[in-house]
């Protein structure tokens, strides 16, 4: 890891954010390198959600800048979005599509990963025979699991995520916790909130707490 | 990002656009009945003198579709927008613009394409003559996708909102008008047996506009929307 | 030069200089609109066919083009906030459009006033005033998507883009309705004006057309300036001026 440039992953510089004239958070700093997880915790409507959306590019910061390997991401658009996947509150799942379908469109709009067949990506999320399952007769932890199996489709190196662990079991919470750990371990990069206290060992972690 | 990939996208999105449609085909009917329903309507509140009939089925056959159209704009985002799939989009590797598109020609293959269908049987309704049929179908053909394109702007720019409806007819409908004034205006002249070629070449005109502008602008409102 | 631009594009000198322009403006604007109406309705000859009820021409034709003037600085604004990320074109761009509007409004019940001797009713669907309504409706349409929006700053960045369509739009429109209506009325229809008008009408005409671009910035500045306070309300600037006063 202490051979990768001082430049790559993701550096924000001083964000701010302003939610009806109210500031969120000011002067926020932080570089997120390859092989690192950047955790966010705060209370609910510290603005968690609103930074993750800054750091996909949906939403400009009220000040400061986001560089993804030294370039201005806002300026890179389409570019910078190959390089990340983004899950959310709402999971962006199509219930009328068949999970592979899915997958499908998932993997098309991004750069596919020509490693790993759907299938396969479903099999890493325990939704073995799924794949011609329409999603709206999954229950609501294997639509999670669906939703987090886009990560896998495409050659993201930062995922983002926005609770992650919403509606899963603790079987469910182990099985994403060791996709995170082995995507970290591949030098990719992870930017996670949670309410769920995650526990991984051996991993570089950055801890920003939003509630001071 | 390539061209190839690009344009796989592209097909992907059709693709998948044209099977939500198809699995929700009983849906699909909707607007086409709101479009007879509303077309006849006029007689029942007019009279139904043919040859008052005649003079204003252009009008009213236009401005039926219009309201169809605008009525059905909805369902180019919602519902995307409300399971997340949009934010997806906005994060895909391809330009949004393209997107856009592709969903905009699904939209107007969807609701626009059956009005083209049935509007002959309107026609006749309203006992248009022959030759203006013909050029009803014609000004359907251009204007339609025209409403597909320029609505789609205004469904982009209310998709967040609550109750987005009453809005975005009052965004959408003043951008209707130059369409309905030459399309209107085509079917009356064909029926008095002069010549359309003007109208048709107009209506082009903003076939084209629109197709050339009218993604960028709603790519841009989406970002806006869900920004 | 470029230093005071960019003083200008910060809210807090903005606030300070408009607050300095806006009694200059005000008297300008004030003189000019008294000096106008005398010329217009006093100075200005009876017209051999109309008699003295074109005058009205004199409040009717600044505001019909003030209408279409202030449409294109509100695109203008709208596109500059959206490109450079500049708050204050935002500003004022949004505080524009219920200027326009009111503009846009004076020029249809002016309009309409206008018509009432001669063509013995209060509305025709004349190719100008048809246009000047479907202006209203783009204002309006520009305005209620403003209001519906929560988040001001997403409000100001959509309603610029509705502005910018407009703009696209209006020339279109504008033709269209003008191709309409001589299929439809024929060319009977009386246009407002004379080909030559006469210097004594001429110059009221002009005097009033500055006085009214000169009340538009007056009233975008204050409107602005109102803006601009509620969006700072937490700066520290807004605070210090709250409590000094």
């Amino acid at each position: 890891m202490s051979a990768v440039p001082a430049a790559r992953g993701l550096e924000a510089r001083s964000l701010g954010c302003m939610r009806n004239d109210r500031s969120l958070f000011e002067a926020l700093s932080f570089r997120l390198a390859p092989g690192q997880a950047l955790l966010l915790e705060g209370r609910n409507g510290s603005g968690k959600t609103s930074l993750l959306r800054i750091l996909c590019g949906l939403r400009r910061p009220d000040d400061g800048a986001l560089h993804w390997d030294g370039e201005d991401v806002f300026r890179l658009g389409p570019e910078y979005h190959a390089q990340i996947a983004y899950v959310g509150h709402r999971d962006g799942v199509k219930h009328d599509l068949t999970a592979g379908e899915n997958l499908k469109v998932a993997r098309g709009l991004g750069r596919p990963n020509p490693a790993l067949s759907l299938e396969q990506a479903l099999d890493q999320v325990e939704l073995w025979d799924h794949e011609d399952v329409p999603a709206r007769n999954l229950s609501a932890g294997q639509q999670r699991r669906l939703a987090l199996a886009r990560l896998l489709v495409t050659r993201a190196k930062l995922w983002i995520l926005d609770e992650p662990f919403t509606s899963l079991d603790s079987h469910g919470i182990g099985i994403v916790e060791s996709l995170f750990a082995q995507h970290v371990a591949d030098g990719g990069m992870l930017a996670v909130t949670s309410h769920h206290a995650v526990s991984w060992n051996d991993t570089d972690i950055i801890r920003i707490n939003l509630s001071p | 990002m390539t061209t190839a990939s690009l344009n796989r996208a592209f097909a992907l999105l059709l693709w998948r656009d044209l099977l939500l449609a198809f699995r929700r085909r009983t849906e699909l009917l909707n607007p086409l009945l709101f479009f007879v329903l509303v077309t006849t309507l006029f007689p029942l509140g007019i009279g139904a003198d043919p040859a008052l009939l005649r003079q204003i089925a252009p009008g009213i056959i236009w401005v039926a579709a219009l309201l169809a159209a605008m009525l059905s704009l909805d369902s180019v985002f919602r519902s995307d927008f409300e399971d997340g799939s949009l934010e997806q989009f906005l994060l895909s590797a391809q330009p949004l613009s393209v997107l856009v598109l592709a969903k905009v020609i699904v939209h107007w293959l969807i609701t626009g394409l059956p009005l083209l269908i049935v509007a002959p049987l309107l026609g006749l309704l309203l006992n248009l003559p022959g030759e203006s049929i013909a050029t009803l179908m014609l000004t359907l053909l251009l204007g339609t996708p025209v409403l597909s394109l320029v609505g789609a702007i205004g469904v982009a720019l209310t998709v967040g909102l609550r109750r987005g409806g009453m809005i975005l007819s009052l965004l959408v409908l003043p951008l209707y008008i130059p369409v309905l004034i030459f399309a209107a205006d085509a079917v009356q002249s064909a029926g008095a047996g002069l010549s359309i070629s003007a109208h048709l070449s107009l209506l082009a005109a903003l076939l084209m506009l629109s197709v050339s502008l009218s993604p960028l602008a709603t790519a841009a409102a989406l970002k806006i929307s869900l920004g | 030069m470029l230093r005071f631009f960019h003083q200008l594009g910060s809210p807090k000198h903005f606030y300070r200089i408009a607050g300095a322009w806006i009694p200059w403006l005000a008297a300008a604007c004030g003189v000019l609109v008294l000096y106008g109406l005398y010329q217009g309705m006093v100075v200005a000859p009876t017209d051999y066919q109309q008699g003295d009820s074109y005058r009205i021409m004199f409040i009717h034709v600044p505001s019909a083009w003030m209408s279409l003037f202030i449409y294109v600085v509100m695109a203008a604004a709208g596109a500059i906030g959206l490109i450079w990320h500049m708050k204050l074109a935002e500003v004022i761009a949004i505080s524009s459009a219920p200027i326009g509007a009111s503009f846009t409004f004076l020029a249809l019940i002016t309009g309409s006033i206008w018509g009432k001797p001669m063509w013995g009713t209060w509305w025709v669907w004349d190719a100008r005033l048809t246009s000047e309504l479907i202006l209203l409706f783009l204002y309006l349409g520009v305005m209620a998507l403003y209001s519906a929006v929560d988040d001001k700053r997403t409000a100001a960045r959509a309603a610029a883009i509705l502005a910018i369509v407009g703009v696209v739009n209006i020339p279109i429109i504008h033709y269209s309705v003008e191709w309409w209506n001589t299929l439809h009325q024929g060319p009977t229809v009386t246009k407002f004006g004379a080909p030559s008008i006469d210097l004594r009408m001429l110059i009221p005409l002009l005097v009033m057309a500055v006085a009214f671009k000169l009340f538009y910035l007056l009233v975008v500045l204050m409107r602005a300036r109102v803006e601009v306070l509620e969006r700072e309300r937490n700066a520290r600037w807004v605070r210090e001026l709250v409590e000094r006063s």
